[in-house]
């Protein structure tokens, strides 16, 4: 039991990394632009913009992250 | 995608990964038994093209929309990935990669380590850093060399890719027995963060259903734009002032994390 859940930790680490808010936002984007697709909207650009908006959203995160750290 | 660009973007992953592998391979060899660090050096290479060997094919038997939808978006997080400590790493809030200062850490370690073997293994502990090390990075190049070689049908390309880096990394390596601590790992990286991300959102998008403008074409366009939006984060990142400390503490902000 205890080598499935090192294992199961590895593959997360391995895919997701560091911040699952991102993985989370791909995820419910294909969602969203395969939902759009199905109902004839052409959504291609709505992947791109969202990977912006996650990117930027994470790197904040630390930053924001290194400013509570030098606070304490 | 050209097989040329295919071949390129392998190339460079798979360069980056194993010159990571090689200061590791050199440490346990110079510093513990240079018999035992090859054992450990063909065991991770056999198991990594097994892994390869068995999932390329398997891969390729799904249906091309929903292999690029799951690939691609797997391709995508995993890029996103290495974009982000890509632009952490040139704005400061986490330390560059430095093969010279990895190699001296690995040595010491090593040379701290109990000695013992089992069997033909004569020093377990050189052999498990070698297989770990190499493994570990390797996998990272399986990743790539799957996704793209299937997405493109055109494994073989990927592979040579693959197999082309390797060899130069290890004859380079062989020939100086030092670590390649020159090579620009960190630039190359954030080339490499760059192409993965594309690629996993060009794939994944199609997956869903949506026709890119212009079809291919429009990784011409894509790519050059990740590659900016990522250099725009790490000027305003660096306009932030920079970090609190040159690098974060991993558990504080877990800028730390897999391999790359």
């Amino acid at each position: 039991m205890k080598w499935l859940r090192s294992f199961a930790l590895f593959w997360y680490d391995f895919i997701v990394g560091d911040d699952w808010r991102v993985a989370v936002g791909v995820a419910v984007t294909l969602a969203v632009t395969a939902g759009l697709a199905h109902s004839g909207v052409n959504a291609w650009w709505l992947l791109p913009v969202a990977v912006a908006a996650l990117l930027g959203a994470s790197l904040w995160r630390v930053v924001a992250a290194s400013r509570r750290q030098h606070q304490e | 995608m050209s097989a040329w660009i295919l071949f390129l973007t392998v190339f460079i992953a798979c360069a980056v990964e194993a010159v990571e592998a090689l200061t590791i391979v050199l440490a346990a060899g110079t510093s513990r038994s240079w018999t035992c660090a090859l054992q450990g050096t063909a065991a991770a290479v056999g198991v990594l093209a097994a892994t390869v060997a068995a999932l390329g094919p398997a891969i390729g038997l799904i249906p091309l929309s929903a292999l690029r939808l799951v690939i691609g978006a797997l391709l995508l997080v995993f890029g996103l990935q290495w974009l982000r400590k890509a632009v952490l790493r040139g704005s400061g809030y986490k330390a560059l990669h430095d093969e010279a200062e990895a190699y001296q850490k690995e040595v010491a370690a090593a040379r701290a380590a109990e000695r013992g073997g089992r069997g033909i293994i004569t020093d377990w502990y050189a052999f498990t850093l070698s297989f770990k090390g190499v493994f570990l990075e390797g996998l990272e190049v399986v990743f790539i060399v799957v996704t793209f070689g299937n997405n493109q049908g055109d494994v073989p390309m990927a592979v040579l890719g693959a197999v082309t880096a390797v060899l130069l990394v290890a004859g380079v390596g062989a020939a100086v027995r030092v670590p390649l601590a020159r090579v620009p790992e960190n630039t190359l990286k954030f080339a490499v963060g760059t192409m993965l991300t594309s690629f996993g959102i060009f794939w994944s998008a199609e997956g869903t259903g949506v026709s890119w403008p212009g079809s291919d074409a429009a990784l011409l366009g894509l790519v050059p734009a990740v590659a900016l939006l990522a250099l725009v984060y790490t000027v305003l990142l660096r306009r932030t002032g920079g970090p609190a400390n040159p690098v974060i503490k991993a558990d504080a902000a877990s800028v730390e994390g897999s391999a790359q």
